[in-house]
């Protein structure tokens, strides 16, 4: 699917992983400083392929600046990130000397990963298929009628193909966030990162955007969630990682995570959690 | 004050063709001044700081004195540098470049007014900074500055009656040089403020109606 040919490092000495056995996305040692304040001290993680992995953590603890770092909406300060085991952004040599790629690697190695924001950050000025297929025919050259049938095919499966033609103003949230998914699905990508994608959301519409990532998930598709939804990372999540003042703390399956003995740190995590759910109910 | 109507319509060649003449000055230096205005606000947000300071003097100079001293310039301080220009294209050329400081400050404005957001998705689609220029901060811009934009375009109708100093043969010099050949200068005034004022609102309420036009690619609420 993807033209990448594998990208040579300056790393001559060791053999490059093989894409098949490489795992999704592999950070090592990442760091980001914005101005004085240093929001991720030196990240760790590996997002395994076919699967669904959830970053939770507490506001401010760095989980969305990771997600941006690799997609590389924000440039890490330190540290690599490799997708498929192709380096993105940057190459760093044996004596961890970091350069910088060339803009076409780094957009071919981009285009390979997709993004669904909080806000959706549908374009106003196009429909829901108009969304879908920019990329399509601007990006990948398809022609209109071909990119379209493409469009259609995304937008029925997040359930919306009767909204095609609609403008995001026209839509619910619930369905804008969904059109987003199809606009990145559109591009097949090997990786789909979600950025909190339920929060600016109804607990009604949440539902039927929680529902789309869930058929997601069970068709094999890699997805890295930024999320507060606990309850969805328990359940769907088979990777749970949590931050917590910019360093990952815990790292493995639901039930290492979230079972007993629970680390201190994330029970009073999820106690917050649970004082809001309560005070909402109350 | 008797506004007399058998002189009008014996007139009317002549003040129709002033008209003619305010009316495309006005449209192509208001297209003129907002495409140099864009490309002004393009070049200061993408361009290297010594150009962005460079277009900045050049705002400041343009918006900080009358229209009527840089047209005065232009025509009669043209020729001491070689420039020789007749009346009608030196109001055409003055008209556009002082629009163009007001546009690029317009569309200054419009560019940081499009949400990061939206240019975040477009990036993560792969679409390149001159795509994005083009498919997303372009259209949205103009929605979000379709009023000012109106509203620059009245002030431009209005500043056109300064090129008759010039002897530009637009509307305001045609009807002031007949009022005055029939000693009937306010009657001529008071034509031409109705005139003026016809244009204003027409230009108002196509503005308005392409602005309902455009209204449902507003933001979505979310």
């Amino acid at each position: 699917m993807s033209s990448t040919a594998p990208t040579r490092t300056p790393h001559a000495n060791s053999p490059e992983p093989h894409a098949a056995t490489a795992p999704a996305v592999a950070v090592k040692g990442v760091g980001k400083t914005f101005g004085a304040t240093e929001v991720l001290k030196g990240i760790d993680l590996t997002v395994p392929a076919g699967a669904t992995t959830c970053l939770i953590g507490p506001s401010g603890s760095g989980k969305s600046t990771l997600l941006r770092c690799i997609a590389f909406l924000e440039e890490a300060t330190k540290g690599t990130i490799t997708i498929k085991g192709d380096p993105l952004g940057f190459a760093e040599a044996a004596n961890g000397q970091r350069t910088r790629l060339s803009p076409q690697n780094i957009r071919s190695v981009r285009s390979r990963i997709g993004m669904v924001f909080q806000q959706f950050n549908l374009w106003p000025h196009m429909t829901a298929l108009g969304n879908v297929c920019e990329a399509l025919v601007t990006v990948r050259k398809m022609k209109r009628k071909e990119a379209e049938e493409r469009g259609m095919a995304q937008l029925s499966r997040v359930g919306l193909e009767h909204r095609a033609t609609h403008y995001p103003s026209e839509l619910s949230g619930g369905q804008q966030q969904r059109v987003a998914i199809a606009r990145a699905l559109a591009l097949d990508p090997e990786i789909l990162l979600f950025d909190e994608p339920t929060a600016s959301l109804d607990p009604e519409l949440t539902g039927e955007v929680l529902n789309v990532m869930r058929d997601l998930a069970g068709s094999g598709m890699t997805l890295l969630v930024v999320t507060h939804e606990i309850g969805f990372a328990a359940t769907v999540g088979e990777s749970i990682a949590f931050l917590d003042h910019g360093r990952l703390l815990l790292n493995g399956t639901p039930r290492e995570v979230f079972g007993e003995p629970r680390h201190p740190r994330l029970a009073q995590f999820l106690e917050t959690y649970l004082d809001r759910g309560a005070a909402t109910l109350l | 004050m008797s506004l007399d109507f058998g002189l009008i319509i014996e007139q009317m060649p002549d003040i129709l063709s002033g008209l003619w003449v305010t009316l495309w000055i006005w449209v192509v230096a208001s297209i003129l001044g907002a495409a140099l205005g864009f490309l002004v606000a393009a070049a200061r947000r993408y361009g290297p700081a010594p150009l962005d300071w460079l277009l900045k003097l050049y705002v400041e100079i343009l918006r900080g004195n009358p229209f009527l001293i840089q047209l005065f310039l232009l025509y009669f301080g043209g020729p001491f540098i070689g420039l020789r220009l007749e009346p009608i294209p030196a109001g055409l050329i003055g008209l556009t470049i002082y629009a163009s400081a007001y546009f690029s400050e317009i569309f200054r404005a419009g560019f940081q007014a499009v949400p990061r957001g939206h240019v975040e998705a477009a990036q993560c689609v792969g679409l390149s900074r001159s795509q994005i220029l083009r498919r997303i901060l372009l259209p949205e811009m103009t929605m979000l500055v379709l009023p000012q934009c109106v509203n620059m375009a009245i002030i431009l109708i209005k500043e056109t009656a300064i090129l008759s100093i010039i002897t530009v043969p637009e509307m305001t010099m045609v009807i002031g040089a007949i009022g005055s050949q029939q000693y009937a200068f306010v009657d001529a005034m008071f034509l031409l403020a109705i005139f003026y004022w016809v244009l204003v609102e027409i230009c108002d309420w196509l503005g308005r109606r392409a602005e309902a036009k455009l209204s449902k690619f507003r933001f979505a609420v979310t």
